[in-house]
């Protein structure tokens, strides 16, 4: 039998996002399992445009605009209010970009991670400051183009694994996610909303104008990048207990190739370049099935 | 039954916050301003306080949280002082924005580099343009009497802004002092729940501070500034039901003596109760000498201080702060305040006691010799070794 994800729209048509944006899609898919008794806060981010201006609003939940590197104590505090004001139980969800996590908010989402805080923590990450015009984040991958990192100069670091610092964390629960698997994201939300405490989900947000990609590749994009295991969905638990989603860990992964070359930021890349990135994922993805035990 | 307590200012505001029934603390230490916390966190743990305590990883996170929590709908407290309060700026505009009635302590404290905890105002007077009230208090009866009296008016929905009230780090933050604590029932006939009008309600949802452009934006900054003069009234209202509530009397401002003084002394803070006894020695000599003390610095009591002043003919004001460049911060609004004014006194801007270095009588008492005998300037130093 179909696993079916909530009918229900939390969401509505009109925002400002960009076609075949990642970010808008998961926040909408997101809400239809989150439900009515949601608070939501944005730090600044693509989606600090994308809900709509004032008075205007694409989300039919209580949402309050925060600054950029709060996302996760905003929410830590509006759940201590909602705990003294509200007579049922709230979700309160910080819903923030890669830089908003990464870098500027890190210091805000260890904290509410190490008090084991009673939130929802989203990262939707299209690894750049899209909201500014794509500069690097250090969430952005190595040999990417952004604004900051030109095609002659690019990133030459490689992403920040953010999933393992949460998971030092020992938060009750986390996870990685992504719009084009739906039905996994409902899943682990489902999951996610009977737990009490710090609950982190990473999505990989395809973003084209960022990624120089055709709006209409998103979902396709956002299948390579498990595909390839270069953003592979898994679970972990107390920060111990991993457990490996997709791609299945008994199968080869597809080439990192059809991923990168589907995107004018990697277009630049030699073919050197391709097998460091190939190498590296391939070590990662060794790395992730030894810690799930597979 | 009110109770007769003698606490350090820092627990008077500890005390203020419990009487107020706060219902979410956040808040990160910082010396001089820990015993606030401490006391607070040690009575949410033992059940005294039926509040939220986040213990937070910074004061930016201190504010943002005292934010979502306000934002929520519950009553939100904080304290901090200098390097805290300066973290917290970006925040301090976001809650005013955001209209908030956050309230919260700074001990004042100089800023660093070098490394200092001594009391100074410029930490609070640097965050004055931010839409804070502020109020400076020299007792610490008035410390804990002003939490309250601060609810009742950031509460009122035609004022909705935060308020901060300061105490000078040492002097009074840890001067131990006879306080009297009010009844909680009577109390909250003074102050009911916070019950606001807009917050984030499952219920009934609403987007607070999405992407405003010029079309709208001034307009919210209009609305700020009237809610600010609007306050005056309301904070009036507040100190009077006080008054007639517990019988002690505040005010915008604090004159002492002004009545026929031909010079009188303007300062903040605990200057002005050493300032009283200058004034006392003075009058006795035949002086015709006065003191206004600021209370409320936000919003900034023009009536008053126009009221007090323009019959003068010196006004000297002891400035325990700086905004390099230009001089005693204090001074500037007092000096622009009378400009209009068709007869103005001459106007006499002291610094002293940066630091935390002692402003004692001897120091006041100099003031007044130095105005006597000198035409006004707008920046005179006092006691500077070089
Ligand atoms: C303190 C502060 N610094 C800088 C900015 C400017 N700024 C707004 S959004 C943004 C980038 C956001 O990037 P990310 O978190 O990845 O979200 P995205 O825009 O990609 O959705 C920056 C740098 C700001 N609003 N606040
Ligand atoms: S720039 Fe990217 S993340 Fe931002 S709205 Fe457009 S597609 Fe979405
Ligand atoms: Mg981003």
């Amino acid at each position: 039998m179909k696993y079916s994800i909530p009918q229900k729209e939390l969401m509505n048509p009109g925002h400002l996002a960009c076609q075949g944006c990642g970010g808008a899609l998961s926040l909408r898919l997101v809400l239809k399992t989150l439900g009515e008794n949601t608070i939501l806060t944005f730090p600044a981010c693509c989606w600090s445009v994308i809900d709509g201006p004032f008075p205007y609003s694409s989300v039919k939940v209580p949402l309050f605009h925060t600054a950029f590197e709060t996302a996760a104590i905003t929410a830590a505090g509006i759940k201590a209010g909602a705990k003294k004001v509200e007579k049922e139980y709230v979700n309160a969800v910080a819903w923030a970009g890669d830089g908003g996590t990464y870098d500027i908010g890190i210091q805000a989402l260890s904290g509410a991670a190490e008090r084991n805080d009673d939130i929802f923590y989203f990262v939707y990450d299209n690894e750049a400051y899209m909201n500014t015009g794509v500069q690097r984040s250090s969430a952005t991958p190595k040999g990417a183009w952004t604004t900051t990192t030109p095609t002659t100069f690019p990133k030459a670091e490689f992403k920040k694994d953010l999933d393992a610092i949460v998971a030092a964390h020992y938060v009750p629960y986390q996870a990685t996610a992504s719009p084009s698997y739906p039905e996994d994201l409902t899943k682990k939300l489902e999951k996610a909303v009977k737990i009490r405490g710090f609950k982190f989900f990473h999505i990989l947000a395809p973003c084209p104008p960022g990624w120089k990609t055709n709006p209409e590749d998103t979902i396709k994009l956002g299948k390579l990048a498990v595909e390839s295991g270069i953003f592979p969905l898994y679970e972990i638990e107390n920060g111990e207990k991993y457990t490996i989603n997709m791609p299945s860990p008994k199968k080869d992964l597809k080439p990192v190739n059809e991923y990168l070359t589907k995107q004018g930021r990697f277009r630049h890349l030699k073919e050197d370049d391709v097998k460091t990135i190939q190498e590296y994922v391939n070590k990662r993805w060794e790395k992730l099935k030894r810690l799930a035990g597979v | 039954m009110s109770e007769q307590k003698v606490i350090m200012g820092n627990h008077a505001l500890s005390y203020g916050a419990v009487t107020s029934r706060v219902q979410v603390i956040a808040a990160y230490p910082i010396t001089p301003q820990t015993q606030v916390v401490e006391l607070l966190s040690e009575m949410c743990a033992d059940g005294t306080l039926d509040a939220e305590f986040i213990k937070v990883e910074s004061e930016h996170s201190a504010m943002a949280a005292s934010i979502g929590a306000s934002a929520a709908g519950a009553r939100a407290f904080t304290a901090t002082s200098a390097q805290g309060l300066a973290l917290m700026h970006e925040m301090l505009h976001w809650a005013v924005g955001a209209r908030l009635p956050i309230v919260m302590g700074n001990i004042n404290r100089s800023m660093a580099p070098p490394w200092t905890i001594w009391s100074e105002q410029t930490d609070s007077l640097s965050q004055r343009d931010t839409g804070w009230l502020q109020i400076y208090a020299s007792s610490n009866q008035e410390v804990y009497d002003s939490v309250l009296i601060a609810y009742k008016v950031a509460e009122n929905e035609k004022v909705s802004l935060p308020v901060m009230i300061i105490l000078d780090a040492f002097f009074l933050s840890h001067t131990s002092e006879n306080v009297t604590l009010i009844d909680q029932k009577d109390a909250d006939r003074y102050l009911k729940p916070y019950n606001p009008k807009y917050r984030l309600d499952i219920k009934d949802p609403h987007t607070f501070g999405g992407l405003t452009g010029p079309d709208w934006y001034m307009e919210l900054r209009y609305k700020i500034q009237k809610a600010m003069e609007d306050s005056i009234d309301v904070i009036k209202d507040a100190q009077k039901e006080f008054k007639e509530m517990f019988g002690r009397e505040y005010g915008l401002v604090e004159p002492y003596r002004c009545e026929d003084a031909d010079t009188i002394l303007v300062t903040m803070a605990t200057a002005a109760s050493t300032s009283k006894q200058v004034i006392d020695e003075l009058r006795d000599k035949g002086e015709k000498v006065g003191l206004l003390r600021i209370r409320f610095f936000r919003p900034f009591p023009y009536d008053e201080v126009r009221k007090y002043l323009k019959n003068s003919k010196k006004v000297i004001v002891l400035d325990r702060n700086l905004s390099p460049g230009a001089g005693g911060i204090v001074f500037q609004e007092v000096k622009s305040a009378l400009y209009n004014e068709p007869v103005k006194p001459k106007i006499y801007g002291y610094i002293a006691g940066l630091g935390g270095r002692d402003i004692t009588v001897n120091t006041i008492g100099k003031l007044f010799d130095d105005a006597k005998n000198s035409e006004p300037a707008d920046i005179k130093w006092m006691e500077v070794k070089i």
